[in-house]
Parts: structure tokens; sequence; C-alpha cells
């Protein structure tokens, strides 16, 4: 074994147990630092993939405002967690089952693709002239630009979405609903 | 080196840990941080297939990097909605959500 191999097996063992805390976890706030903590594990795996700037995207994305803005949702929330004792529905028996069996099936197509078997070494790249090739190609015409600006479109309509679904409620806003 | 089935495999857990995530929690903000865990396992598939398969094209990254931008107005969209719904219900339950049931 080697030394990547080690800490790739370390990355992974701590991401996949806080994936299952984030899941199984009583306390909805201990579920969100456990959140963080998973993507903090999957930004490594992007370092070991050699993928420097979205380890970078996944941190300051994902845990800083993703995951805050989950924490900071949790605590508008909170009043109503202390309340309830049960954190699971009642069909949470047949979901583990299903997705036990979901995992087994993809692990066992996994280790069956010989194409995938075959792939073991990573194919040798420059990462710093990728990174430039990663910033040209999303504003070339030719290339990204296109799903770029639509993925620019869909976060704006999304922010302003989310500001006027989430507003208080305005005094005149009953008015509207009796009309 | 790390093969990469070992990616893939631990993907696959993430992915179906996130969907256990979905199905059973009761909390809507608990079943929205399991449909992150599922995203996340999505890209860590898109960036291994990308390494290993063609990484002189960067077309990989920019399908990732197009994957985090919705991941956030999801989570925007989605949060909105819970905290208006708790606004108008006081509540956080997802049983409990019905009003489009009739």
């Amino acid at each position: 074994m080697t030394a990547m191999q080690a800490v790739f097996l370390l990355l992974g063992l701590v991401t996949f147990i806080s994936a299952v805390m984030v899941v199984v976890s009583p306390q909805l706030i201990h579920a969100g630092l456990w959140l963080v903590l998973t993507l903090a594990g999957v930004a490594g795996l992007f370092v070991l993939l050699e993928a420097p700037f979205l380890a970078v995207v996944q941190v300051v994305i994902y845990i800083g405002a993703i995951a805050i803005l989950i924490i900071f949702a949790i605590m508008l929330t909170r009043r109503m967690l202390r309340d309830e004792g049960r954190q699971l529905n009642s069909l949470w028996a047949g979901a583990l089952v299903v997705t036990l069996i979901l995992y087994a099936v993809l692990v066992f197509l996994i280790l069956q693709e010989p194409s995938l078997a075959a792939a073991s070494q990573p194919i040798q790249a420059e990462s710093s002239v990728l990174l430039a090739d990663l910033g040209r190609a999303l504003v070339d015409v030719d290339r990204f630009i296109l799903p770029f600006e639509v993925a620019s479109v869909l976060l704006l309509a999304a922010l302003i979405g989310a500001i006027y679904v989430a507003r208080p409620m305005m005094a005149g806003e009953d008015r509207e609903r009796q009309e | 080196m790390i093969p990469l089935s070992w990616y893939l495999i631990l993907a696959a857990g993430l992915f179906t840990i996130g969907l256990f995530g979905v199905l059973a929690r009761r909390n809507a903000v608990a079943i929205l941080m399991s449909i992150e865990l599922m995203l996340n396992a999505v890209i860590l598939n898109l960036v291994a297939f990308w390494r290993y398969g063609q990484p002189v094209d960067i077309s990989g990254q920019v399908f990732a990097i197009i994957v985090f931008a919705v991941a956030a107005s999801e989570a925007a969209v989605g949060l909105a909605l819970i905290l208006s719904i708790y606004r108008r219900r006081s509540t956080v339950a997802a049983e409990d959500i019905n009003m489009l049931k009739w």
C-alpha cells in the first residue's frame, strides 16, 4: 500500500463515517456540523484527484455558504426540533433495506466492469496548465460560455426567488389573500 | 496508485447514505442536507471520471462547476421554502407539510 492509498483510505473513512452521522444524528445541529466534516473530506479527495480549484470551490461554496446556510436554517427553525423525539419516519427500515440493496448492486457493478478495473493509474497532466485552461474554457465563445451563462442566470433567478419566498409576511398580504 | 473503483465505491456510499436520509428523515432541513450529500457524491464521481479519463479535456471540471452552481441555487430555494413553511405552519416535519395534498 502506497502513501497515497493510505491517505485516500483515511479521508474516505472520515467522509463515510461523518456522512453516516449526518443521517443518523438525533440532534440536528450536530448533523449540520458532521455535514461540514463530510464536505471537508470530499474537498480533500479533490486535492488527491489533482483538482485544486474544485477543492477551493468546495470549501468556499459548500462549507462557507451552503453548510452555514443550512446551520442558520436549523437555528431559525429550532423551537420545533426539541419537541419532537423521533428523527426518522415510520418507513426508515424499508428505506434502509432499499439503500443497502442499491449500494450492494452499485459496488457489484463497479467491481464487475473491466474498464474501471483497468483504470488504476491517473493520466499525467500539468495541473497549473489545466487551471488556466479551465478559466479560459468557461468564457470561450466556442466552448462553455453558454452553460456558464445559463448557470449564472439560474443562480440569479434562484436567489431572487429565495428572497421572494422567504420574505416576512407583509401587512397587505392578508388583504390580497381575501380578495 | 489509487484505483478509480475506490473513488466510485466511496461516491456510491455517499449517494446511498444521502438517499437513506432523504427517504427516512422527518425533518425537512435534514432532508435538504441529505440531498447535498447526494450532490457531493455526484461531483466526486464527475471529478474522478475526469481525472482517470481525459484530464487534458477540461470539460469534466466545467461540468462539476455547473453542478456546484445548481447545488447552491437548490439549497437557497429549498431553505427559503422551509423557512416560509415554518413561518406559516410552525412545523418543519415533512409529513406535516401537506398543503398541496387534497
